[in-house]
């Protein structure tokens, strides 16, 4: 309780949470929330401005250059960016925390070996490898997920294996080992729980940057393919029109924008309320 | 170098099989054996990628299918322009960032600094190819001031530069800060100045000296992401650097241009971070002990 009350101390922390739960909210009932079919096509009322009618209904942020409503688009293209946020962060996160709490507790080759690998995937820029990944693959919602999780480890890896070779010489593990405990419980039982904290803010504040390189690949067109509404897709679309339709662009861009804000604000104050040591990453 | 290597080479072979990926629909089985002789594809995998490395240390990657050119000169041709977006680029983040940093941390509290934080928390969330679209629209569309796409002027590498540094104006503001407010707390400064040194000495002697080497590090970082920034950011103003290229090759599946592309970025990165290094040992005369 007193957690949840310092969080919600900082006002920038109560907006970014605001901004999250709408985000959340869309991405739940997109369906109800959404005016009308982000499929349906008309190119009787091709791009509309915001708040135009066509014989649908009232546009209420337009219609892109096929005659779809952006603003149902918006909503549905949360479902995305949020699908593939959390479960992209959902898949690196279990890799890197198992390959750090390996790395930090078992150190010698294991440590060597994983260590390596992880400055192999750094000499890459993240766009860059996960851009050849998926060229590699294709573009599918699968695919990306799995892109960007087997890309994502080594932050965590990093994070979870300095934290563990501190915990590692403090008195309560070797206390547990001395009563018997074998390596795997030791590490899960006893050095996993003083971890997380570092995990949970880490792992919030990947779900902005992985939300961000979803649209960014999308936007590059080797993202979720078409007709599957994507923000990044959205703005790409948008761009052959922006001299004469502005909106088609920067809406969605602006809702891309709004809700990796709300997430880094919320990482942001995660980290002062659980975890003040972990800096800027 | 030799990983990156290894997933340059696994990247035609994940996709399946390069022949079937790499010949129209309409070829027959023997085409497909016959292009899999010629191109060494019916041997084993280890010795494939043995092949592969060893041409690859000589620079070939063989040909771009699309351009029917070697793949290496022509990813090389576009690597200037690509640099020249990415140092514009720094040198727009350093010059930003380097007086704002040091003017938040010691203005602490200050409404300036409370621009800086509101300021790298939107170039943090603000997509690069957003921006760019907004700076279109903006200076291009509307004002007229500045091109919105090629290369060749000065004037054409403003907005892509502007937008491409954003990101790492975020961050570095903020990590500068950061490190100039611990510097600033720790005893030898206070030892500094109850000597009666003025503020102006200790700042720039004595604590930025002592703040510059994270914000080394993290400068050497950014250029990792500049250069990936780079591949959205000619995207977005067709701006014809290799990021370009290489996204024109995916789109094609012109593999032996992505693979080059991929080993390539990893040289440049590679060149950079033993700068980096370099500049530590000069900055720092205690990592030369420790090694």
């Amino acid at each position: 309780m007193t957690l949840v009350r310092r969080f919600v101390r900082s006002r920038a922390a109560a907006v970014g949470l605001g901004v999250v739960t709408v985000a959340l909210a869309m991405v739940a009932l997109a369906p109800i929330v959404a005016p009308m079919d982000p499929l349906d096509q008309d190119v009787t009322a091709r791009l509309l401005g915001p708040l135009v009618a066509s014989d649908r209904g009232l546009h209420l942020l337009g219609t892109d250059a096929l005659g779809r409503d952006i603003a149902s688009r918006i909503v549905h293209g949360a479902r995305v960016s949020v699908l593939v946020g959390v479960a992209s962060v959902a898949v690196a996160g279990t890799i890197g925390v198992l390959l750090g709490l390996a790395s930090g507790y078992a150190g010698g080759r294991w440590d060597a070996g994983i260590m390596r690998v992880a400055d192999v995937q750094l000499a890459l820029p993240f766009l860059v490898l996960a851009l050849a990944l998926v060229a590699a693959v294709g573009p599918s919602l699968p695919n990306l997920i799995a892109v960007l999780g087997i890309t994502g480890w080594v932050l965590y890896a990093r994070v979870v294996r300095s934290e563990t070779l501190s915990l590692r010489e403090r008195e309560f593990v070797t206390a547990a080992r001395a009563v018997g405990a074998t390596g795997v419980r030791t590490v899960l039982r006893h050095i996993l729980p003083n971890v997380t904290s570092a995990i949970i803010v880490v792992a919030t504040l990947q779900v902005a940057r992985m939300i961000l390189f979803e649209a960014s690949l999308s936007f590059l067109g080797v993202g979720v393919p078409p007709p599957t509404p994507t923000w990044g897709g959205m703005i790409s679309d948008g761009r052959a029109y922006i001299s004469v339709a502005w909106w088609v662009s920067t809406l969605p861009g602006l809702a891309l924008f709004l809700t990796v804000l709300g997430v880094t604000l919320v990482g942001d104050r995660l980290r002062d309320v659980l975890d003040p040591r972990v800096r800027d990453l | 170098m030799w990983g990156v290597s290894v997933i340059a080479f696994a990247l035609t072979h994940l996709s399946g099989d390069p022949a079937a990926l790499l010949l129209p629909p309409s070829a027959t089985l023997e085409d497909i054996e016959l292009f899999r002789r010629a191109h060494g594809l019916d041997r084993p995998l280890p010795l494939q990628y043995v092949e592969f490395l060893g041409r690859a240390v000589q620079g070939d990657f063989g040909r771009s299918i699309r351009h029917g050119v070697p793949a290496l000169p022509l990813v090389l041709e576009r690597l200037p322009a690509t640099i020249e977006l990415a140092a514009a680029a720094l040198l727009i983040a350093v010059a930003v960032s380097l007086p704002l940093g040091i003017l938040a941390a010691v203005r602490r509290g200050s409404a300036l600094d409370q621009a800086s934080l509101v300021l790298s928390l939107v170039g943090q969330a603000f997509p690069v190819f957003f921006l760019g679209i907004v700076l279109i629209i903006l200076f291009a569309e509307d004002l007229r001031w500045l091109p919105a796409s090629g290369r060749g002027t000065p004037a054409h590498l403003v907005l892509p530069a502007v937008a491409l540094s954003a990101f790492s104006i975020a961050i570095v503001t903020r990590l500068l800060r950061a490190s100039l407010l611990d510097v600033l707390s720790s005893d030898f400064i206070r030892t500094a100045r109850g000597k009666g040194l003025a503020e102006r000495v200790l700042l720039l002697r004595h604590a930025l000296k002592n703040a510059a080497l994270p914000v080394v590090t993290v400068i050497g970082l950014q250029t990792g992401a500049l250069l990936g920034g780079a591949v959205i950011t000619e995207e977005v103003f067709a701006y014809p650097g290799m990021g370009r290229l290489a996204i024109q090759a995916i789109a094609n599946r012109d593999f032996a241009v992505v693979q080059a592309f991929v080993v390539l970025m990893a040289v440049v990165i590679t060149g950079v971070n033993l700068l980096v290094d370099l500049l530590y040992v000069w900055l720092d005369p205690r990592v030369r002990i420790e090694r």
